[in-house]
C-alpha cells in the first residue's frame, strides 16, 4: 500500500505517455497525430516534475527569510529546483515545434488537398507511376 | 503545511487528466479535440502547482491554455475540422504501445518513492547547491577573483526565485539555446507560411 | 469580430491590464515565479487577443510585420551579445562580473536583467509570429468601423 502511494504518479505519467504514443502509429490523420505527440510531451513533463517534488516542501522561491543564514537553508523544505527549470523552457520550445508542425500540415493540405496520411501515400504512388 | 490535501487532490486531478487524454484521442471532430486539450492544459497547470512548481504552472496555462489552443484552431480552420472514420482499433498500434507501456512500467519497480527528501535526485549535493546558491563555479582563471572577499557563498546577493537563478546565471548557456531554437522555430514559420498563394 | 459590442468593450478593458500583467512577470522574475518565459507568453497572449477581435490590419498597425521580425533577432541578439561583451572584457563567456568588475553581485544583476528581457522580446515576438502566419488569410479582412 505504501508502494503504491508513493509509486501511482509515474505510472499515470507512463499511461499518459501512451495514451499520447497511439495516435501517433495509428491514427492516419495528420492533425491528430501532432495533437498526441503534445500529450505525450506533457507526460514526460509529469514524469519529470514528479521526481523533484518533496513532501513537507513548499515552492522554490524564498520570501524575506532573513533569520537564517544561507548555508543553513534546509532543502528538505524545498521542491527541488532542477527539473522544474528544464521543464520550463521544455514548454515553450514544445509550443513552438507545435506551431512548426501544424504549418508543415497546412502546406500539406495546399500541396496536396488532403491531409490524411494514406491519401498521400496514394498520391505519391500514382504521381511515381 | 498544506500537505494532508496533496493526495486527495492529486487523485482527482490524475482522474479527469487521464479521462480528458483518451477523450481527446478518441475525438473524431477535430475542432472538440482541441478545445479537450484547452481543458487538459489548463488542469495540467493545476496540477503543476499542486507539485509546488509555479514557474512551470505559469507556463504550462499561458502556453497550453492560450496560445496553443489558438494556434490548433488557426490551422484546423484551413485543414479541415472532420477526421476520416476508421472502423476498429489498430492492433499493431496497440501491441507496440502495450509493450513499450509495460516496459517503462517494469522500468519504474525499483525507482524511489516521489516525495522522498533522501532520494537521489533531491539528496544531491549539487541540488542543495542550487537551493543555497552556494555552488562553486569553475575555478578562477585568470584571477580576476583573488582580490575579493573570499565568502562561503559565491554571490554577495542571492536572488530570492532559485529556478531564475539556475536557468539565467548557473544555466546561461543552455538556456541561451533554447531561446534559439525559438527564434528558429519564428523563422521557420515566416518562411513557410508567409507569401505563398493558395493554390486551392 | 468587432461588430460584436461585448468583445469590444471586454477587450478594451482588459488587453491593457494582460500587456501590464506580463510585463510584470517579466520584471519580477528574480524575486517571485516568473521570468522571461512566462512574462513573454503572458505579452503575446495581450496581442493575440486584440489582433483577434479587431482584425489584421489593426494588428498591422500597432505591430507592422517589419518590427516584429526584428524584434525576434533583437531579443537573441541581446543574449548573445552580453555574453559576447564578458567574453571581450576578458573573462569567461556569459560570467556576468565583467559587467560591473568592482562589485560581481551588482553585476549579476545586470547581466541577469538584460538576458531575462532578451528572453521575453524573443518568446513574445515569435508566439505573435506564429499566430500571424498561421490565421493568414482565414479571418475576414474588415474596414475599421
Amino acid at each position: 500500500m505504501k508502494y503504491l502511494a508513493e509509486h501511482y504518479n509515474y505510472w499515470v505519467a507512463i499511461f499518459l505517455m501512451m495514451v499520447g504514443l497511439y495516435p501517433v502509429i495509428a491514427k492516419t490523420n495528420l492533425v491528430k497525430k501532432i495533437i498526441g505527440l503534445s500529450i505525450f510531451q506533457t507526460g514526460i513533463f509529469l514524469f519529470f516534475v514528479t521526481i523533484g517534488k518533496v513532501k513537507e516542501g513548499t515552492a522554490s522561491v524564498l520570501f524575506n527569510r532573513t533569520d537564517v543564514p544561507w548555508d543553513k537553508w534546509d532543502p528538505a523544505k524545498y521542491t527541488n529546483s532542477i527539473p522544474t527549470a528544464l521543464i520550463l523552457t521544455g514548454i515553450v520550445v514544445s509550443v513552438a515545434t507545435m506551431a512548426v508542425a501544424l504549418a508543415l500540415a497546412v502546406n500539406l493540405k495546399r500541396a496536396y488537398g488532403t491531409i490524411e496520411q494514406d491519401e498521400i501515400d496514394q498520391a505519391d504512388a500514382d504521381d511515381s507511376q | 503545511m498544506f500537505n494532508e490535501f496533496f493526495v486527495p487532490i492529486d487523485l482527482c486531478l490524475l482522474a479527469l487528466i487521464v479521462v480528458l487524454a483518451v477523450a481527446v484521442v478518441q475525438a473524431r471532430n477535430l475542432l472538440a479535440a482541441s478545445m479537450l486539450m484547452s481543458i487538459y492544459s489548463l488542469l495540467m497547470a493545476a496540477i503543476w502547482k499542486n507539485m509546488d512548481s509555479l514557474d512551470v504552472s505559469f507556463t504550462e496555462a499561458a502556453v497550453g491554455a492560450g496560445v496553443s489552443t489558438v494556434l490548433l484552431i488557426g490551422s484546423l480552420v484551413q485543414v479541415g475540422l472532420e477526421e476520416k472514420p476508421r472502423k476498429g482499433v489498430h492492433p499493431a498500434g496497440l501491441a507496440a504501445v502495450v509493450l513499450a507501456g509495460g516496459a517503462l512500467l517494469y522500468g519504474t519497480i525499483d525507482m524511489p518513492g516521489f516525495g522522498d527528501p533522501a532520494s537521489p535526485a533531491n539528496a544531491n549535493p549539487v541540488s542543495i547547491g542550487y537551493i543555497r546558491q552556494d555552488v562553486e563555479k569553475v575555478p578562477d582563471v585568470g584571477g580576476h577573483y583573488k582580490d575579493f572577499k573570499q565568502h562561503h557563498d559565491y554571490f554577495h546577493e542571492h536572488v530570492p526565485n532559485m529556478i531564475t537563478s539556475v536557468i539565467v546565471s548557473y544555466r546561461g548557456y543552455d538556456t541561451m539555446y533554447e531561446t534559439t531554437v525559438i527564434f528558429i522555430a519564428g523563422v521557420s514559420m515566416i518562411l513557410m507560411l508567409r507569401g505563398r498563394r493558395k493554390t486551392t | 469580430m468587432s461588430e460584436n459590442l461585448i468583445l469590444r468593450v471586454a477587450s478594451k478593458y482588459m488587453v491593457p491590464f494582460m500587456l501590464v500583467f506580463g510585463l510584470y512577470i517579466i520584471f519580477h522574475g528574480d524575486l517571485s515565479p516568473g521570468g522571461g518565459f512566462q512574462g513573454g507568453v503572458a505579452i503575446a497572449s495581450g496581442f493575440i487577443f486584440y489582433g483577434m477581435v479587431y482584425g489584421k490590419p489593426a494588428m498591422q498597425k500597432i505591430l507592422p510585420r517589419g518590427v516584429t521580425d526584428a524584434l525576434i533577432a533583437i531579443g537573441v541578439l541581446m543574449y548573445a551579445g552580453t555574453g559576447f561583451y564578458c567574453l571581450l572584457a576578458g573573462y569567461r563567456f556569459l560570467d556576468y562580473t565583467a559587467i560591473s568588475p568592482s562589485d560581481p553581485a551588482g553585476g549579476e544583476a545586470w547581466g541577469m536583467t538584460l538576458v531575462e528581457y532578451g528572453v521575453g522580446i524573443t518568446v513574445s515576438m515569435v508566439m505573435v509570429t506564429c499566430y500571424n502566419e498561421i490565421t493568414e488569410g482565414t479571418l475576414p479582412e474588415e474596414a475599421s468601423k
